[in-house]
């Protein structure tokens, strides 16, 4: 009973602490703790996302791995076949060709662009000081309905079509609950809008497991942290 | 610890919902998924304002429009965004600041071409990510800003130029001074309540120099008046501390609206374009010593013509003798101002031009008919074809299928386009009906015939669309007696009788036979002050269009329910009403309450629900009150009570009643469009894919229950559907979940033939036919898993779909498709359509944590469809044929592969050869070589079979004999293959299993096909 009270006593603290929040990197670190705790996330060395996205009746299996080096491979199974749709080894970035099923190396541009995202997992919010990236307090915001805290993040500018470009990030975190249920950024120039739900509890973390990008919902069935990765699938195979 | 915060994450949770409860959700909380779609049109474009280049980077450019925002290219003009549609649409200035132009941009809102149908503007704003989010920097109230200036090295010091209201005195104009970069202001150069800054320039080689030219004028909505001894040019030498007027070379007496600019090459050399008392002295005056003196070069017709529309000067960059002036047609000098020449063929009256910084032969023009590009110095010209800032004044709609749209554009003619078409609605979609500047636009209720107009009703047309042929059937004059049309002259149709057709003077005019004879059928129903009949518009410059025509019938409104009974409003503040016909009238604007006299009656809307309610909707912006009037009337205009709330923002045009639910209304205002489901107790902004835009006018059609909004400045928007806002209830908002009612989705047999837009064109969007489940959540789901299910009557699972998670409404859309076959493994993937759903209805089941809630909906066939039951039957029954035979191969494939794989490290003889017979039966069954491209391999049973099940699949009709015959073929095929297939495996699976047994390896388990196909 006693304990309960506490607890109560703590909750209030924590509403009028959400009220208050007013800085970026209160809202962050309040983000942080409320799933999971930064010492947790900085034992997450890689992650195993499997997800399906369902295009014209068919329901496609996709899993994303990512490392903290910031290796990525996104394995797609088509019709059974498996199809590794872009992988990048933390040097070089490469996709398979859908007309000829074979790999091909992607741009230098892209490829350094993808570069710079290598400091970047789990998310650039968890280590945006380290980072040098700017974190900046817009406002709240109503976004799917709710009410939410508007943060802009500035990370190394990109290159895009061969002219510098700054960028910039607004992440929308719930005022009820400081996880991000939005996201609007930019990819080679063009606005992406992200949003997020169905947080649930993996190792004592928090992901969210259904993600929607430009309206294509992503529906995660299973997130593995530290699993055992081939290192094989992130590099480039060769002609 | 982790644990605990976790707890209190929980309680925090039930702790904020409670709050939550308290307040009725509005606006983005209310509205969730309920978006508009824009539908244009964009091949006439609109009036453009302000261009601004990048300083470095020419790739980039914005544009402001006078009603559509601001518009940002990445790609040197071949296409342009909107970047500020969260905020007032009539631009003023843009400008980027020099040190940081990748990122910092400002905005100053409210047009600054000042004629009759100009919007205003909510202040000055910045954007710190190049334009991605905006924020307000004061000047709320300024209504307009001309210019703005940076210091390039020293971005803190900063200007703003106020020209101010255009309809009333301010004290908010002149220049404006920052030194904090925008956070606080001082104004440095103020002359008088009524002028305002119409241009500010500030030399680069010596920041503490600036030029800016004051400007007298007042509009009223009678006149125009431009010019006083305010007016002038003045100079700081001292960053804006102490000002100068420097005249040396003008006439004495009033000067009106002053353009200015200085040569980017040489900051002595100054270009005004000036407007005098006399023709004479108006014209083009030039300095050469930084504004110590002037000299006047040219007095062309294109160089004094509309000062108060075209006081835009451009120097090239490189080259101070190359000088462009907005005007008509746009006048371009390369002899230093002395001799000009127009500016190639290109949409008439240009705003703004500006070269870009390293080709001067590549430059952008801002014209009343959108953004033009030249690549030869301005001969030649190509319009940007993906800009939809049309400025409707008024639109209506039809019941055909698709329904269209017909309306009238600021100087941009009248038009009618379909709601939808096949691949998007198109510059190719729209139809030409008018000339000139188009208002009103109607469509006979059952002939081929639509009226339209030009300004002050000059010619009114009567078009028929089946004969291409028009009449012009204004209402004549009789005995030499002046009819007073407005420039926006009202027109109205019978919901009794179809070939009547109401138009409006001082008098209302009405014709039974879609006019070719008229009557009128009143007294003058305005106020016919002479005061107001001022002809003499312009101020220094005479401007007589007929645009400042006063006294006039604005709205004409027939009730639908009584055809004796007709309301009608005028421009200078009467509400007159007729319940016989027209015999007697009567003013009722004396029972309006609080509404100041002579108040603009924009629009006013006879009920359909009751004979006695009426609408009214005043607008004073022109008088310059800049409130929200809309009153109701239950009592034929005995009584009027107010329905406005603090809620709605700024000045009213139009309201719409719904046809169903009386309480539901829509209203457009000067920032967008504001809705009531109780009416008029609370009001939200509607802001889903709807910018701040002017709302001219409202249309709910009655078929579809779509809402079209024809707006001033982005063309025409609609919000599809309205049916759940009637839903919306107390009790329904206290719900955690709610499904609405919608109407059964179509399985539309069209062609899927596409668009023929090329990639710069702008395509509007078309609404879907899917069958949309649509939700309201009290709170949006973001912890925990929430799924949903489309299932048959059954209890079948047929998809799997993504649920909404907003808080408000959801709309969840489903394309009709069930689960697509598994096909067989091959070198490369095999494309299979997944097959369409019966007609029918379906139960959808929405999981949220423990809860489930459940509702239903219906899929019909196409209405249209030439297909019979039968003939549909016959084409599911061979579809789901092929779709088992299909699964059927993929399993053998399964069967085939997995014992490969398996032995892939045996080499018995007995592994070798029963490998070596499966991969040649495989061979047989999907193509194991080339690609998808130019090195397609023969197809293999894999390919045929699906080829030819995406043949029927895609189709409705019953396939032809041939085609079944076919699929006996392919039958017979993969039947002979799995024989071949359990010959090897009888022949080796057993002693294969036997070796692998004594090598203590695995014992081969092969999936059932039940289990193969469930994964």
């Amino acid at each position: 009973m006693k304990a309960l009270k506490s607890l109560v006593v703590l909750a209030l603290m924590l509403v009028m602490n959400g009220v208050s929040a007013q800085t970026a990197e209160e809202i962050i670190a309040n983000y942080i703790e409320n799933t999971g705790g930064a010492e947790a996330w900085a034992e997450v060395d890689a992650t195993k996302m499997s997800a399906t996205v369902n295009q014209g009746g068919m329901s496609i299996p996709v899993t994303v791995y990512n490392t903290k080096e910031g290796k990525q491979a996104v394995v797609i199974e088509f019709n059974g076949q498996k199809i590794t749709q872009m992988a990048f080894d933390g040097k070089s970035l490469w996709t398979t060709n859908f007309m000829s099923m074979k790999p091909e190396k992607s741009s230098e541009e892209m490829t350094q662009n993808m570069v710079l995202n290598n400091n970047d997992f789990p998310s650039p919010l968890l280590n945006y000081k380290e980072n040098g990236y700017e974190v900046e307090y817009v406002g709240t915001e109503t976004k799917e309905g709710a009410e939410t805290y508007k943060v802009k993040i500035t990370q190394e500018p990109v290159m895009v079509n061969g002219v510098e470009t700054p960028s910039i990030s607004y992440y929308y975190f719930d005022t009820e609950n400081f996880v991000p249920i939005a996201i609007e950024t930019t990819q080679m120039g063009q606005n992406i809008n992200i949003t997020m739900s169905d947080y649930q509890e993996v190792e004592g973390l928090y992901f969210p497991f259904s993600m929607s990008q430009a309206g294509q919902p992503f529906q995660m069935s299973e997130i593995i942290i530290n699993p055992e990765i081939d290192e094989t699938i992130f590099e480039y195979p060769g002609e | 610890m982790k644990k605990i915060i976790l707890t209190l994450n929980a309680i925090l949770l039930i702790l904020t919902s409670t709050n939550a409860q308290e307040k009725a959700p509005t606006g983005k909380e209310l509205f969730g998924d309920l978006k508009a779609r824009h539908i244009g049109p964009a091949l006439m474009s609109g009036r453009f304002i302000d261009i601004e280049p990048h300083p470095t980077n020419n790739r980039i450019l914005f544009a402001g429009a006078a009603g559509g925002g601001v518009w940002k290219t990445i790609n040197g003009g071949a296409t342009f965004d909107p970047v500020f549609d969260e905020h007032a649409q009539s631009i003023g200035a843009i400008k980027i600041d020099p040190t940081d132009p990748d990122k910092t941009v400002w905005v100053g809102t409210g047009e600054i071409w000042t004629r009759n149908s100009v919007s205003v503007g909510d202040g000055l704003y910045k954007s710190t990510d190049g334009g991605i989010s905006w924020k307000n920097k004061g000047f709320k109230k300024s209504e307009r800003i001309s210019a703005i200036a940076i210091n390039p090295k020293n971005n803190s010091e900063m200007y703003v130029a106020v020209m101010g209201a255009l309809w009333g005195d301010s004290e908010e104009r002149g220049i404006y001074k920052s030194n904090d970069a925008g956070e606080t202001w001082k104004n440095v150069l103020y002359t008088d309540e009524s002028t305002g800054a119409a241009e500010l320039l500030l030399d680069p080689n010596n920041p503490n120099i600036l030029y800016a030219s004051m400007w007298k004028f007042r509009r009223t909505p009678w006149g125009f008046e431009s010019g006083g001894t305010t007016s002038g040019i003045y100079k700081s030498t001292d960053a804006g501390a102490n000002w100068s007027k420097i005249h040396k070379g003008f006439p004495e007496g009033k000067l009106g609206r002053i353009a200015l600019a200085m040569a980017p090459s040489d900051s002595s050399i100054l270009y005004a374009a000036v407007e005098t008392e006399s023709e004479k002295t108006n014209g083009l005056y030039k300095s050469t010593d930084a504004g110590a003196s002037w000299e006047l070069l040219n007095n062309d017709f294109g160089l004094t013509v509309r000062p108060f529309y075209f006081a835009r000067l451009a120097v090239d960059p490189k080259n101070p003798d190359i000088v462009v002036k907005g005007g008509l047609f746009g006048s371009l000098s390369r002899d230093g101002g002395k001799t000009f020449q127009d500016l190639g063929p290109q949409h008439s009256d240009i705003h703004d031009i500006v070269f870009d910084l390293n080709d001067s032969n590549r430059l952008y023009t801002a014209t009343d008919g959108g953004i033009y590009r030249s690549w030869d110095s301005g001969s030649t010209f190509e319009i940007v074809e993906d800009l939809p800032v049309s400025q409707f004044y008024h639109i209506s709609v039809d019941d055909a299928i698709p329904y269209n749209v017909y309306g009238g554009l600021q100087d941009n003619q009248s038009w009618y386009g379909p709601s939808a078409s096949p691949g998007g609605i198109e510059a190719r979609d729209w139809n030409l009906i008018g000339d000139g500047d188009g208002f009103r636009v109607l469509k006979h209720a059952t002939k081929p015939i639509i009226y339209s107009e030009m300004q002050g009703a000059q010619y009114v047309w009567r078009y028929n669309t089946e004969l291409n042929q028009t009449k012009n059937v204004a209402p004549p004059a009789e005995n030499d007696e002046k009819l007073r049309f407005n420039w926006n002259a009202p027109m109205a149709l019978s919901v009794h009788a179809p070939d009547r057709f109401y138009m409006g003077s001082q008098y209302l005019h009405k014709s039974e036979d879609m006019g070719n004879t008229w009557v009128k059928i009143s007294p003058d129903l305005t106020t016919n002050d002479p005061k107001k009949q001022d002809l003499e518009s312009g101020g220094l410059s005479a401007d007589k269009s007929g645009a400042e025509t006063h006294t006039t019938i604005f709205t004409i409104a027939e009730s639908p329910l009584d055809e004796k009974i007709i309301w009608v409003g005028t421009d200078d503040g009467n509400v007159q009403l007729t319940r016989d016909g027209g015999k007697s009238w009567k003013n009722v604007i004396a029972n309006v309450p609080a509404l100041p006299a002579n108040t603009w009656v924009y629009h006013i809307e006879a009920s359909v629900h009751n004979a006695g309610t009426a609408y009214a909707v005043f607008d004073g912006h022109s008088s310059g009150d800049m409130n929200t009037y809309v009153y109701k009337t239950t009592d034929f205009g005995s009584s009027w009570q107010s329905i406005v709330t603090p809620e709605i923002k700024g000045f009213a045009r139009n309201i719409q009643e719904d046809y169903e639910k009386k309480d539901l209304l829509f209203l457009g205002t000067e920032f967008g469009l504001f809705i009531t489901t109780n009416g008029g107790k609370n009001w939200s902004h509607f802001t889903n894919n709807l910018p701040e835009v002017a709302v001219h006018y409202i249309e709910l059609q009655k078929r579809t229950s779509d809402l079209v909004l024809g707006t001033h400045g982005r063309g025409i928007i609609i919000v599809d559907n309205i049916a759940p806002l009637r839903q919306i209830n107390d009790t329904v908002l206290e719900k955690d979940l709610h499904f609405f009612d919608t109407s059964p989705g179509i399985i539309e047999e069209t062609s899927g033939f596409n668009s023929t837009s090329k990639e710069t064109e702008f395509v509007g969007e078309n609404p879907s036919s899917l069958v949309k489940i649509m939700y309201y959540m009290k709170k949006r789901h973001t912890f925990g898993k929430m799924t949903m299910q489309i299932q048959d009557l059954e209890g079948n699972v047929i998809v799997e779909p993504t649920p909404g998670k907003s808080k408000g409404i959801n709309i969840v859309t489903w394309d009709y498709l069930k689960k697509a076959p598994k096909v067989a493994i091959g070198k490369i993937p095999s494309f299979v359509i997944a097959p369409k759903a019966d007609a029918g209805t379906y139960k959808v089941i929405i999981t949220k944590g423990k809860e489930t809630y459940e509702h239903l909906i219906e899929v019909k066939n196409d209405p249209k469809s030439a297909v019979t039951p039968a003939e549909r039957a016959a084409n599911k029954s061979l579809t789901l044929r092929l779709f088992n035979t299909i699964e059927d191969l993929a399993y053998l494939g399964y069967r085939i592969d997995t014992t490969v794989e398996m032995l892939k490290d045996t080499d018995s003889k007995n592994a070798i050869k029963f490998k070596e017979g499966l991969n040649t039966l495989k061979a047989k069954l999907v193509i194991t070589t080339g690609d998808r491209y130019v090195q397609e391999s023969e197809p293999e049973l894999r390919e045929k079979l699906s080829a030819l099940y995406n043949e029927v699949v895609d189709t409705f009709e019953k396939p032809s004999q041939a085609r079944f015959k076919n699929a006996d073929t392919y039958e017979r095929q993969l039947k002979d293959a799995w024989e071949e297939y359990h010959k090897l495996e009888n022949k080796y699976m057993a002693s294969i299993n036997k070796e692998r047994e004594k090598a203590k390896k695995e014992i081969f388990e092969l999936k059932s096909k039940d289990d193969f196909l469930e994964k």
